[in-house]
């Protein structure tokens, strides 16, 4: 049998069992399902119109200074390297770096700000090209989280529990929504970091883990050298003629045996090995930038030639995203300035301030931000106050998760909007707090996933990204 | 295949507890609806208990509510306000509330009615209640049963008007069962045997070799490291190694020998407990320290212990008595009746460990504390030789003991030594340790914590002669366990002690302490074995001092430089605060003060000491005396120290558990550490029978109570998990709960007498496997007729027995047994087989160790994979589908997709063992047979012959590879050089290629991948 005819027959079926979600007794509907390798334990499709059917996560791990770049403060200029008063202080959680600190002398943004775009956003001049997509744009400053370390930190945005083990953003995403291609993954992920080196983030499995949800919704990871999907190409010597003359034998051999058991999984085998035969096309296909035209390749500057960068990535997304892939997520490694913010900062935010608004403005020209949500986050900010002594160069922040910023582009956020406040000294959120669950929610809202319905049963119990909290933020979508 | 409604219908009516008709049973039918639907608000958690109403308890739901009216009124469904809410079209009335998005099907509301109607009788929870031991129903004078498992099995079938499938023919009958007791494919000359063996019992024979091969012990371990979330290092950020490898051959070593289960759970929850409790014993508490350490800077140590405890309490919830108690962490139990306190309470038996939450920074191994050095047994073996040897090194010659009786007489009376503290001129580091002088002329380390450090500290010119130093030990409560040091313990260790005056040596002679750890007495100090040293835990937090005497005064008026060496392999063991001190009484060290604890025992009359007191005073003796029979005992005693010393050094360090840091537990209020509520003390769940009252309340008693006899949770828990072993799916499908919110039990009469029999063969672990893969259930034929997929698509009654995707693990053990490439020694060091080029790279992201993975060389790349090296941030890339090893993993995922097949097509595990298979075979089998090479491989692979079909296809695909290898030489030789294993064959080059790529095919056939 045609292999593909098999398939497409697999997806009429899943059709078919989707829009009778509603009539059947669910426990049954999930035993046949299953057959299909659809998850049994699936409980909710798409509930109302979805705004947008992609993501994109530009993860900025190390966490930016929020300080320096996005909660425009003037008024700390005045009290520069004034002590940030106790009663501001009081009771907020620091890392250990600090809470031992004898002193915390405020120290204002290191580079001015300046008004972008017709909306008249403040942001630092460091970050001029997003500046100029300050439209397109909804930024939140009232960000706030629980944690205060890297790993439990980023666990908690991008799985909604600061322990490791429940299934990330782009899993819940897929499994809720399923796939728009058998030719990619549904869900990739891809890592750079600062050329420097300065940053010391690791990028855990688990950020992009399905946890208790099948392991097939898990993010794959592309990789920057060797095969861009591990075991991807085929052994030395087997050339891919070769290669799809075995397959075709493989898949005789197995129809043999499916004739004799009977079993559907046997059928899904056949499928799956011949969506591994395409994908070794496709994967490769995606990875070559070679047919970008010039103007595009230079929108994402002079990094995009550098396999592995930043700026690569995120024309990989957009690439990514053409090609049906459903949720990407790279991850970038580069904001962790405890003692090197003088220097750093300016050099991470050359590396990346460009490449992800090139991305933006070239999903844009092509139609795709209409439905695709970018969100550049990271999980945490940082201190108003200085890390270390500020006459030493080596100074900076330390981690901060009482409020921070991030922002949204796409996918029915508000344009050129901003959300939430801080106080003065930009320690404490005054207005509209927007809490990590708050914001899982609003991005599932937005996918036509409702938070409290997207579940899978684990342990007797229906888990959900955002466990039993999460606030639709309506301010932010429009 | 279309699918009618009627169709659906009927296989809706062939569930348990669906039809419209019969008796309708409190647990099986109505407390999934109730829990599914009410409890949330009006269940076990008092917190969120919403009108004062409980449906958990029937005096709950039959008394009158706070509106007024009984939410139950038995016999009276149409006056019960839980149909009429339920009922209800008034978005203000109706339940469960809009807001719940719930709704309650007619088929349940229906079965409430009728429950109602009947008198609303209230059940516990099954998994609750004490097990009895069913007994096996009649089997109507079926002669199929081949033990009480199959009668249980008949009965439902024949309920449900199915019969069983015919017994699997006897070669795949042996792969399944080699494959599930070994994970390894029968050879060929066991499928001969087997096929050839007619007489009755041969699979009983072939079942009994299975369970005594040493491949038993490997395979059962899987899934026990999975619930253990084994893994050999800490995750998190530097991601350190451990050696917890230690306890996972102890695991396979229990399996191996059937411990019983009991004993199997008390030695890992408790086993450092038991009475003279033996290193095995320690290692098995290993169970409880393989969590996840995160070492990040800036990291809250408190809060990272509070993690493990809650990790630990959730392990051994899951692992034992399939109980979800994390989720009465924050809160009361939604479902179960577990009160947020019971939670606390079984946390506090785990509370008690001295750890600090955090690993030791530094090296590639981070080992947190409490850990013991254990080896493999021969390791294990010298180490207690050597013990044996220090222990008669300390034992007193009769002409010792004169010479000390003349010393005890002589040291009354002597004139105290006089000390004067020192201010120092400088201090400094090596290693950037600030070293600050403070008001009362102590010395305060701060900054960065090295592995190694030396201080120098230069002391102002003497006014008298100097004739001995003396550091004096400061605990600080800004200090690491407000002890002295700066090691997370709060010790410190001093290798060396160094003196110049003027700039010239100046030779220490003796040394001694007030205080000493055993093992690390003052004399190591001034010796220059780096191996040796004075070191004072565990009482970190007295006081301490260490004198050192010099060969002869330094005369008054020069400079001297005081040099403390800390170059021991215990990192990070520095002085944290201390002072210095200077003497200018004759002969300081040896007339220094006695210890309190010495002068104490001297008091005693000699024959009223304890052994202990006579070993201080020895001791005291030993190390101030300079008769030549003293020098010779402490040089003698000082090697067999410093010999056990260094060997146990080289020894693996395993976490364990321990019980030596006594600690309060509080309920945290929301589960936040940060605002503990009420004190509890140690105690397990009261909706469970309770804890004899003769059992210790700690971890011990806690174990036992576990597998006591009357403990309706531990076998029930078990055998549903062999159940989901042979089975794929449990007799509970949620094999990770059993509680409320479970799964019912497809047959729960046959989960109950399954239990009893554990329990009853105390608790023999292979009696119930044998009995299982004996039973005529587990013997079916894996044919799935169209038929039996409508009425029971998921094999829950089991017609038939089920087709199981094997496991990464046992796909690539089966494809390294198959090709002859297996290396099957068992334990040690965990191995690094294949990996993608760069797996780890993404590690390496600072300079702090190197993360370049050290591929394993020869036999080592082929070892079984229960022994490939499990990092716990980057899982080996070909284990797909693995448990994570982050938490507690009981039910294994199986899917299937593009990336598995790319993984077992491109592998060089694959790839190399397709090879070994084709040389292999090829040197069994006539010479240019190539249908006979092919039948030889397959049958290593499937364990059967192919079919005429099969091997048409096999020899065309022969064909068409061997003709591309002989037009292109070059890519036969490239896909021959894969893989470090030998490529000898007498075969041609593009033969051998081309036998090959078949045998990669066969290595990737849906049947090879499976066991049917």
């Amino acid at each position: 049998m045609d292999p593909f005819e098999t398939h497409r027959r697999h997806l009429t079926r899943r059709q078919f069992f989707g829009r009778s979600a509603g009539g059947i007794g669910a426990a049954v509907l999930g035993s046949l399902l299953r057959q299909d390798g659809l998850g049994a334990e699936r409980s909710v499709l798409t509930d109302f119109a979805p705004r947008a059917k992609r993501v994109i996560v530009l993860w900025q791990g190390g966490a930016p200074s929020q300080v320096d770049l996005f909660d425009h403060k003037p008024g700390l200029e005045k009290l520069r390297l004034q002590e940030l008063p106790e009663s501001v202080r009081a009771g907020t959680r620091l890392s250990t770096m600090t809470s031992g600190q004898k002193k915390f002398p405020i120290l204002p943004a290191i580079k001015p700000f300046r008004r972008c775009g017709e909306s008249g956003l403040w942001l630092s001049e460091m970050i001029p090209h997003t500046g100029a997509i300050a439209d397109d744009i909804c930024l939140i400053r009232s960000m706030h989280t629980e944690a205060v370390n890297h790993a439990p930190g980023v666990t908690f945005f991008l799985t909604g529990s600061q322990v490791p083990g429940r299934p990330s953003l782009g899993a819940w995403t897929t499994y809720g929504l399923g796939s728009l291609t058998s030719d990619l993954p549904a869900f990739v992920v891809m890592t750079s970091s600062d050329r420097e080196k300065s940053c010391g983030q690791l990028f855990f499995d688990h950020y992009w883990g399905s946890g208790f949800i099948p392991s097939r919704y898990q993010g794959v990871r592309f990789r920057s050298e060797g095969d861009p999907v591990l075991y991807l190409s085929n052994p030395d010597g087997m050339s891919r003629d070769l290669r799809r003359s075995m397959l075709d034998d493989l898949a005789e051999l197995n129809q043999l045996h499916l004739a004799e058991f009977g079993d559907p999984e046997i059928d899904t085998r056949i499928t799956q090995y011949e969506m591994a035969y395409q994908m070794q096309a496709s994967v490769p296909e995606l990875t070559d930038i070679s047919r970008e035209p010039a103007s595009v390749l230079e929108m994402y500057g002079p990094d995009v030639q550098r396999s592995g960068s930043y700026a690569r990535n995120c024309l990989l997304a957009r690439r990514l995203i053409e090609r049906g892939t459903r949720f990407v997520q790279l991850m970038h490694s580069g904001w962790d300035q405890h003692n090197n913010l003088p220097t750093q900062l300016e050099k991470q935010c050359r590396d990346t301030d460009q490449p992800s608004a090139a991305l933006v403005r070239d999903l844009k020209q092509r139609g795709l931000l209409e439905d695709t949500v970018v969100i550049w986050a990271s999980e945490f900010g940082r201190t108003v106050f200085v890390q270390g002594d500020v006459a030493n160069p080596r100074h900076g922040r330390d981690h901060f998760g009482a409020c921070y910023s991030m922002w949204v582009a796409g996918g029915g956020f508000k344009p050129g909007h901003v959300h939430g406040e801080t106080d003065d000294f930009c320690y404490r959120i005054v207005k509209d707090a927007v809490g990590v669950h708050d914001f899982q929610a609003t991005l599932l809202h937005q996918l036509g996933l409702d938070h409290e319905r997207l579940t899978f049963r684990h342990q007797g119990r229906n888990f959900r990204l955002t466990d039993v909290h999460g606030q639709l933020v309506q301010p932010i979508i429009s | 295949m279309k699918i009618s409604p009627s169709f659906l219908l009927l296989a809706l009516c062939a569930l348990p507890g669906h039809g419209t008709g019969g008796q309708v049973e409190f647990r099986r039918d109505i407390l999934p609806i109730l829990s599914e639907n009410c409890f949330h608000c009006h269940g076990p958690d008092s917190a969120t208990r919403k009108s004062g109403l409980r449906l958990d308890r029937r005096d709950g739901a039959v008394s009158p509510a706070e509106s007024g009216s009984p939410a139950i009124v038995p016999g009276k469904p149409d006056d019960s306000a839980l149909i009429q809410r339920i009922l209800s079209h008034d978005p203000d009335l109706v339940m469960p509330p809009p807001s719940s998005k719930k709704s309650v099907p007619a088929a349940d509301v229906d079965k409430l009615r009728r429950w109602i109607a009947d008198g609303a009788v209230y059940q516990n929870h099954w998994a609750f209640d004490p097990i009895r031991r069913p007994e096996p129903p009649d089997a109507g004078g079926s002669n199929w049963p081949r033990n009480p498992i199959d009668h249980f099995i008949l009965r439902r079938l024949a309920d449900s008007g199915l019969k069983p499938s015919p017994e699997a023919d006897r070669a795949a009958l042996l792969r399944r069962v080699t494959l599930d007791l070994t994970g390894m494919p029968p050879g060929p000359e066991e499928i001969r045997d087997f096929l050839s063996d007619r007489e009755p019992g041969a699979y009983e024979r072939v079942v009994d070799r299975l369970l005594a091969s040493p491949r038993y012990g490997e395979r059962m371990a899987l899934p026990w490291l999975d619930a253990a979330r084994y893994a050999d290092s800490n995750g998190f950020q530097q991601d350190g190694d451990t050696h917890q490898h230690v306890w996972r051959d102890w695991v396979v070593k229990a399996l191996n020998e059937n411990m019983p289960f009991d004993r199997f759970a008390i030695e890992q929850l408790a086993g450092d407990l038991l009475p003279s409790a033996t290193i095995d014993q320690k290692i098995a508490t290993a169970f409880n320290r393989n969590h996840l350490l995160n070492g990040e800077g800036g990291a809250i140590a408190e809060e990272q212990r509070n993690v493990i405890l809650f990790d630990r309490v959730d392990v051994t919830a899951t692992t034992f008595l399939g109980l979800t108690m994390a989720c009465a962490q924050c809160h009361d139990h939604k479902y179960d009746p577990l009160p947020q306190r019971d939670y606390y309470r079984m946390m506090a038996f785990f509370n008690q460990v001295p750890e600090t939450g955090m690993p030791p920074g530094g090296g590639q191994y981070r080992i947190a504390e409490p850990w013991i050095h254990a080896g493999a047994p021969a390791e294990m073996e010298r180490l207690a030789a050597l013990e044996e040897a220090a222990r008669a090194a300390s034992v007193e010659t009769p002409e010792l003991a004169r010479a000390r009786d003349e010393w005890e007489k002589s040291i009354r009376g002597l004139a105290p030594v006089s000390w004067v503290p020192v201010r120092p001129v400088s201090a400094e580091s090596d290693q950037g340790v600030t070293l600050t002088v403070e008001e009362d002329h102590s010395l305060m380390a701060s900054g960065p914590r090295p592995e190694r450090a030396i201080y120098q500290i230069q002391l102002p010119k003497s006014a008298d002669p100097v004739t001995g130093i003396r550091i004096e030990t400061i605990p600080d409560a800004r200090l690491p366990s407000k002890g002295a040091g700066r090691s997370d313990s709060g010790n410190a260790v001093i290798t060396r002690i160094r003196l110049l005056a003027g700039g010239a040596p100046v030779p220490l002679v003796h040394a001694s302490a007030d205080y000493s750890q055993g093992g690390f007495s003052a004399a190591g100090a001034i010796d220059e074995d780096p191996a040796t040293a004075w070191a004072f835990y565990p009482d970190v937090t007295t006081p301490h001092h260490l004198v050192v005497q010099a060969s002869s005064p330094v005369p008054a008026g020069v400079d001297m430089v005081f040099i403390i060496e800390f170059q021991s392999v215990h990192t990070q063991h520095q002085l944290g605060r201390f002072r210095v001190l200077a003497s200018s009484s004759p002969e300081p060290s040896r007339r220094a003060a006695l210890p309190q604890k010495v002068v104490a025992a001297l008091a005693k009359a000699a024959d009223s000491r304890s052994a202990g007191e006579r070993a201080l005073i020895l001791d005291q003796f030993i190390d101030t005396s300079s008769l030549p029979a003293a020098v010779a005992f402490r040089e003698a005693r000082k090697a067999a120290e410093s010999a056990l010393g260094s060997f146990r050094e080289s020894l693996p360090k395993v976490m364990v558990m321990s019980d030596d840091r006594p600690r309060k537990t509080h309920v945290f209020d929301r589960g936040n550490y940060l605002t503990p509520a009420a004190e509890v003390s140690p105690g397990t769940p009261e909706c469970l029978p309770p804890m004899d009252p003769s059992l210790p309340a700690n971890r011990l008693g806690f174990a036992r109570w576990l597998v006591s006899g009357d403990h309706p949770l531990t076998p029930r828990v078990q055998v549903n998990r062999y159940w989901q072993l042979f089975f794929g799916t449990g007799i509970v499908k949620s094999s990770e709960n059993l509680g409320v919110q479970a799964d019912a039990p497809t047959h729960p009469e046959l989960l109950d007498w399954l239990a009893a029999e554990f329990r009853g063969s105390a608790w023999n672990v292979k009696h119930i496997h044998r009995l299982i893969v004996t039973s005529a259930t587990y013997r079916q034929s894996a044919v799935v007729k169209p038929s039996l997929l409508e009425v029971d698509p998921e094999n829950k009654l089991l017609a038939r027995a089920p087709r199981l995707r094997l496991s990464s693990p046992i796909l690539r053990d089966l494809a390294l047994s198959a090709s002859g490439l297996l290396d099957t020694r068992m334990g040690g060091e965990p191995v690094y087989p294949y990996q993608p080029k760069g797996i780890w790279d993404g590690l390496s992201i600072t300079k702090e160790r190197d993360f370049t993975y050290p591929q394993s060389t020869g036999a080592d790349l082929h070892r079984r994979s229960l022994y490939t090296f499990w990092r716990r941030t980057v899982a080996p890339g070909n284990m797909f589908d693995a448990s994570t090893r982050n938490t507690c993993s009981v039910k294994p995922s199986v899917t299937n997709t593009p990336l598995h097949a790319l993984t077992t097509l491109n592998d060089v595990t694959w790839v190399e063992a397709a090879r070994a298979l084709a040389a292999r075979v090829a040197g069994e089998e006539p010479a240019g047979n190539v249908e006979a090479w092919i039948s030889g491989a397959f049958l290593r692979v499937c364990s059967r012959s192919p079919s005429a079909a099969e091997l048409a296809v096999l020899h065309r695909s022969h064909a068409k590879a061997l003709a591309r290898f002989q037009a292109d030489a070059a890519a036969a030789e490239a896909f021959l050089s894969v893989g470090e294993a030998a490529r000898r064959s007498p075969m041609s080059r593009p033969d051998f290629a081309a036998l090959s790529a078949v045998c990669l095919t066969i290595l990737n056939l849906d049947e090879a991948l499976n066991r049917g």
